[in-house]
């Protein structure tokens, strides 16, 4: 009404420049983005950029830099210890996420059937999302703790084992460590996630397929799978991005020890970037992330791509 | 094709009963239409006619073959959902194979069965499309033509029109029925729509919380319910009830509300002064005058037909005229029912006296 009223007004007397703008779809249109694009350049834009300007200088904390071109790339790719972190990251990524979905799936379907205190099991699985990360990384510090840990206690006590395993200072041992705290910490998005997109599967789609005479397996593989795909690309896409970025289980654990075997790219671009005052040179390790973070995002992207089945025509 | 036969069938959830005993002989080849009002048990019947319920008691076979505790996929038996429940990620020829493949059919076998359902069920133009690129139409035929394509002993529909709009739903019908004639494969049809059942059935079951009223072919039911219930639930618009005696003398007569008089045929023995409910069908008043006094109320004209909502004795019932009659609310008139096609029911028991 009041808008009807107010175009009216304006019709009357065709009045200023500033009237006629209001009247126009495009400016107005324009000015209703303002406020979002100022957020999107102030909290996304701007620091993403001053990430890629640091990466391109040798600037130290307390002073300012200049503009080096690719000076640090290249003298990061003649750096064992950075191929160290990207192979470190690449075997955290891969190894964590395809167990974090194996599991997350199981607790999944497991959820999905009906069970005795299913939703008091459910809230279980929950827990090690709810637990703040640094909080249960300083928990499994302790399981693995040389002197103090459980695992070595419990093995030691059964008489499995003579001497108490050393988790954190060999580095495989330290390595397989971390992607097991990982692995604890991720299943519960995992799971939660995919028995989301498991209730969205009509039942009646399983007794049709029971009626056409189809195995549990064969219902899992025919209905479950090709149903779930798209929930299944989302939450891995989520799951490998947030496991390739990790930083807080690292840096609580090993803070990257020992002897960089459990570096990752984020905890070696924080340790040469903060610890280490080279910001450049940290922004630099960052922004190497960036390729493998977008390989993760296409991949995904096509794997997301609406498929055919999902397209057209409405319910 | 095979016969069904459901013996004293008894179905609890927890300690709640919801099927009391129920029987019904199928033969082979016959269209049954399970049909009662919403929560009558007859969907968890036909569900446990294809095994996705348990069966607490009693016994059902197809064929020779005790079904009870034999799995859904063995029992040879195929399912229109309400929902269709078609495979939405596979295309209309994939969801007809589906079972074929699942059995390891050769892919020259799946293609022929299913171009022959689709021909039957004019899909073949479809075959490639997926379910949501459907009409709702077409959904139901790809339905049936899944059902078709494994050539079952059985055919089970769970009120598979009711998603249809109502022009769509009287076409299926139709396609339904011919589709029975054409293949012969014994059909139990389950549905709450009375008209559905009386048009498409062989033989009409008619449930009520979880217990079979009546069982017959579809003109039994509608000349001569055994109840209250079955002489309201079929036909459309519904029976008209009226509460009263029974007088006989001389002649018999029903003594209706506010002294009403209506004709009555001959008293059945033993009736007089007896409590009953006089039931009759809307398209059997007919203007006359030795008719009851009435007034009418609401006249509805749908052109083939004119329904006039009048009130006989302070109570009001529904006539259908197929003749032109020049009615107008207040107007007097006197309907008089045909004696030889008035039903009286016991008021204290509901059965057909």
């Amino acid at each position: 009404m009041a808008v009807m009223a107010e175009s009216a007004v304006a019709q009357v007397k065709p009045g200023s420049l500033w009237s006629r703008a209001f009247e126009s779809r495009n400016f107005l249109g324009a000015m209703f983005m303002v406020p979002a694009i100022a957020i999107l350049i102030l909290f996304l834009a701007y620091p993403l950029a001053l990430g890629f300007w640091l990466g391109m200088t040798d600037t130290k904390i307390g002073g300012a830099g200049r503009y080096i071109g690719f000076q640090n790339f290249i003298s990061l790719s003649k750096d064992s210890v950075f191929w160290l972190s990207v192979f470190n990251t690449i075997f955290y990524t891969v190894f964590a996420s395809v167990v974090k979905f194996a599991i997350g799936l199981y607790l999944a379907l497991l959820l999905n059937e009906r069970l005795p205190f299913k939703s008091m099991i459910r809230a279980i699985v929950l827990l090690p999302f709810v637990v703040p990360t640094v909080l249960s990384a300083i928990a499994f510090w302790w399981i693995y703790d040389s002197q103090f840990s459980i695992i070595s206690w419990v093995l030691v006590k059964a008489g499995l084992i003579t001497r108490y395993i050393d988790f954190l200072g060999d580095p495989w041992n330290a390595r397989w460590s971390v992607i097991a705290a990982n692995i604890w910490r991720g299943v519960p998005f995992v799971a939660i996630t995919l028995l989301a997109g498991l209730q969205t599967i009509s039942p009646s789609l399983y007794e049709a397929a029971n009626l056409d005479g189809a195995t549990n397996m064969q219902r899992f593989r025919h209905i479950t799978l090709p149903m779930l795909s798209p929930i299944i690309a989302v939450v891995m896409t989520f799951s490998v991005l947030m496991t390739f970025t990790d930083f807080q289980l690292i840096y609580t654990i090993t803070r990257g020890g020992p002897i960089n075997a459990t570096h990752l790219m984020a905890t070696l671009s924080f340790q040469r970037a903060i610890t280490g005052g080279n910001l450049g040179e940290g922004a630099a390790i960052s922004n190497a992330m960036i390729p493998f973070l977008v390989a993760a995002i296409l991949l995904s992207f096509f794997g997301l791509q609406r498929s055919r089945w999902q397209q057209g025509g409405r319910d | 094709m095979s016969s069904v036969q459901i013996r004293d069938v008894r179905k609890s959830f927890g300690n709640f009963e919801v099927l009391h005993g129920v029987s019904i002989p199928i033969e082979d080849g016959q269209f049954v239409v399970l049909v009662g009002p919403s929560g009558c048990g007859k969907s968890t019947l036909l569900r446990m006619l294809a095994g996705l319920e348990n069966i607490t008691s009693g016994t059902i076979s197809i064929g020779d073959r005790v079904v009870n505790n034999i799995q859904p996929k063995e029992r040879d038996i195929a399912m229109v959902f309400q929902n269709y429940a078609l495979y939405p990620h596979m295309t209309v020829g994939e969801n007809m194979g589906f079972s074929l493949k699942l059995r390891n059919a050769s892919s020259d076998e799946i293609n022929k069965r299913v171009k022959r359902a689709a021909e039957i069920l004019a899909l073949s133009p479809l075959l490639e499309r997926y379910p949501r690129q459907l009409s709702g139409g077409q959904r139901q035929r790809v339905a049936m033509g899944r059902a078709i394509v494994r050539d079952p002993q059985v055919f089970l529909f769970d009120e598979p029109l009711s998603n249809l709009d109502a022009k769509l739903r009287v076409a299926m019908r139709t396609e339904i029925k011919e589709l029975h004639q054409r293949l012969k494969t014994t059909t139990v049809y389950v549905t709450h729509d009375q008209i559905e059942a009386m048009t498409m059935a062989d033989k009409i079951v008619v449930m009520h919380d979880g217990i079979v009223e009546q069982m017959g072919t579809p003109l039994e039911l509608y000349d001569k319910p055994e109840n209250q219930f079955v002489a309201g639930f079929i036909g459309s618009p519904a029976m008209n009830f009226l509460k009263g005696h029974v007088r006989v003398n001389g002649v018999a007569t029903f003594e209706g509300p506010n002294g009403v008089k209506l004709p009555l045929k001959n008293a059945p023995a033993g009736s007089d002064g007896r409590p009953v409910v006089y039931g009759v069908r809307p398209e059997h008043f007919t203007i006359a005058d030795d008719g009851a006094d009435a007034e009418i109320i609401v006249v509805e004209p749908t052109g083939s037909e004119t329904q006039v909502f009048a009130k006989v004795g302070g109570e009001q019932v529904v006539a259908v005229f197929r003749e032109r009659h020049q009615f107008n609310p207040g107007d007097k008139v006197r309907l008089k029912p045909d004696p030889s096609l008035v039903h009286l029911f016991d008021e204290a028991t509901g059965k057909r006296m």
